[in-house]
């Protein structure tokens, strides 16, 4: 699994990263993680507010910090989008 | 009426409150540094209970404008009135500082014209709603209505002003590249919406707090310890000067809106021209380094600088106005 963080580095995305790990940790789960910070790539998954997680290439979420349940809820149920 | 507008928006209670545990202490109510501490304490809480409160509830009203929505509402429009329907909506859709350069993508890509994403982009920060009801908790309701109005004239203009001289010339080629990825967007729920207005007041809290610690300390030591002849001799409202030097100490600056409020109302007690003191708070929100920084990724140094000049010309005539009209509005 390769999970992308987009955003510019802002402490948002950072807190988003750093909830992201917990949750796989805590899920047991082996994945990528690659921050994406170059605008010209976040723009081209469409979204307008950042930070946003991208799953094997799929928008999960977008605008939020979402905290580390929420990152486990999306990790236990791919391709369900949560603003 | 005014019962009312001193006990929501101005606080009444909470000062006298504040007044009355201080005198507990065995405080004398005439010392300076007790009218300061006083100052502090009243102004702080003040700001964190308006800031939460509305902060809240007009996030409950954006759930309902995410980007995404504006995007397709402006796309239905051209010309002047989309940029007039720009600025309006830029004062409720949500998005952070550091989200500006995807919005400011997004919306290039999907073919809005750069003058009408201009309008949006300095409206946005320039006219919070939020900020409206602190302007008149601070000053007075002519002045918050009279500050809108000023603001959203200067997004339209701006827009309108980009949009004539063909600036989308100077816009970054790989912004135009590409087509628009429409993503899905999520039903929510009253939880929903609750939960994310909930989230909106920590972020900003979290965010800026310290600014208004800062901005209300600042605000007190010009209110009681700087004498009121030397911020005149600087600032005062015969200086032709203070509007052009509020500006220009404002634009490289980065601050909230929320911390730069108790300094401006400690600067028009101690005789700042009304004028000068919102220059510097347009200033301050609508530009800064770090904003330019982020804006030259995605446009080119021409449509850059005409961006930053007209701001600060534009800022620094609204300055002028107001302090020529002081009269009616305080």
């Amino acid at each position: 699994m390769i999970i992308k963080i987009l955003g510019s580095g802002c402490p948002n995305c950072l807190r988003l990263e750093e909830n992201t790990r917990t949750a796989l940790k805590n899920l047991g789960i082996e994945a990528e993680i690659i921050k994406v910070k170059d605008y010209n790539e976040i723009s081209q998954y469409g979204i307008m507010r950042t930070p946003g997680v991208v799953i094997d290439e799929k928008v999960v979420s977008y605008g939020k910090v979402l905290n580390v349940q929420e990152v486990m809820a999306l990790l236990n149920k791919p391709g369900h989008i949560r603003l | 009426m005014n019962v009312l507008y001193d006990a929501i928006l101005k606080m009444t209670w909470l000062s006298d409150g504040i007044a009355w545990i201080l005198t507990q202490f065995g405080l004398q109510m005439d010392q300076p540094l007790v009218i300061s501490l006083h100052y502090f304490i009243y102004d702080t809480i003040k700001i964190f209970i308006l800031l939460s409160v509305l902060i809240y509830t007009i996030s409950y009203i954006q759930s309902y404008f995410p980007p995404e929505r504006t995007r397709k509402i402006l796309g239905r429009f051209n010309g002047f009135f989309a940029r007039i329907l720009a600025a309006l909506l830029g004062t409720i859709t949500p998005f952070c500082s550091c989200s500006s350069i995807p919005l400011f993508i997004g919306f290039t890509k999907a073919g809005l014209n750069v003058g009408v994403t201009f309008s949006f982009l300095i409206s946005s920060p320039l006219v919070d709603l939020a900020s409206v009801f602190l302007l008149m908790s601070v000053f007075n309701p002519k002045v918050a209505i009279a500050y809108v109005s000023v603001g959203l004239l200067l997004a339209v203009i701006g827009g309108t002003l980009i949009s004539w001289l063909k600036m989308e010339r100077y816009v970054e080629p790989f912004v135009l590249k590409g087509g628009v990825t429409e993503l899905e967007e999520e039903k929510m729920t009253h939880k929903d919406r609750h939960n994310f207005s909930k989230d909106q007041v920590m972020d900003i809290v979290r965010k800026v707090w310290i600014y208004i610690l800062v901005g209300v300390l600042i605000g007190a030591l010009i209110h009681d310890w700087i004498p009121a002849s030397w911020i005149q001799a600087v600032l005062g409202e015969d200086k032709w000067y203070s509007v052009p030097l509020a500006v220009l100490v404002g634009v490289p600056m980065y601050a909230d809106i929320f911390g730069t409020l108790p300094i401006a109302e400690a600067l028009v007690s101690q005789g700042v021209g009304l004028g000068t003191v919102l220059a510097f708070m347009m200033a301050v929100t609508t530009l800064s380094l770090p904003s330019i920084i982020l804006l030259k990724k995605v446009v080119k140094k021409e449509l850059l600088i005409l961006f930053v000049v007209y701001c600060t010309i534009g800022i620094m005539i609204i300055g002028y106005v107001f302090n020529a009209i002081q009269g009616i509005l305080i």
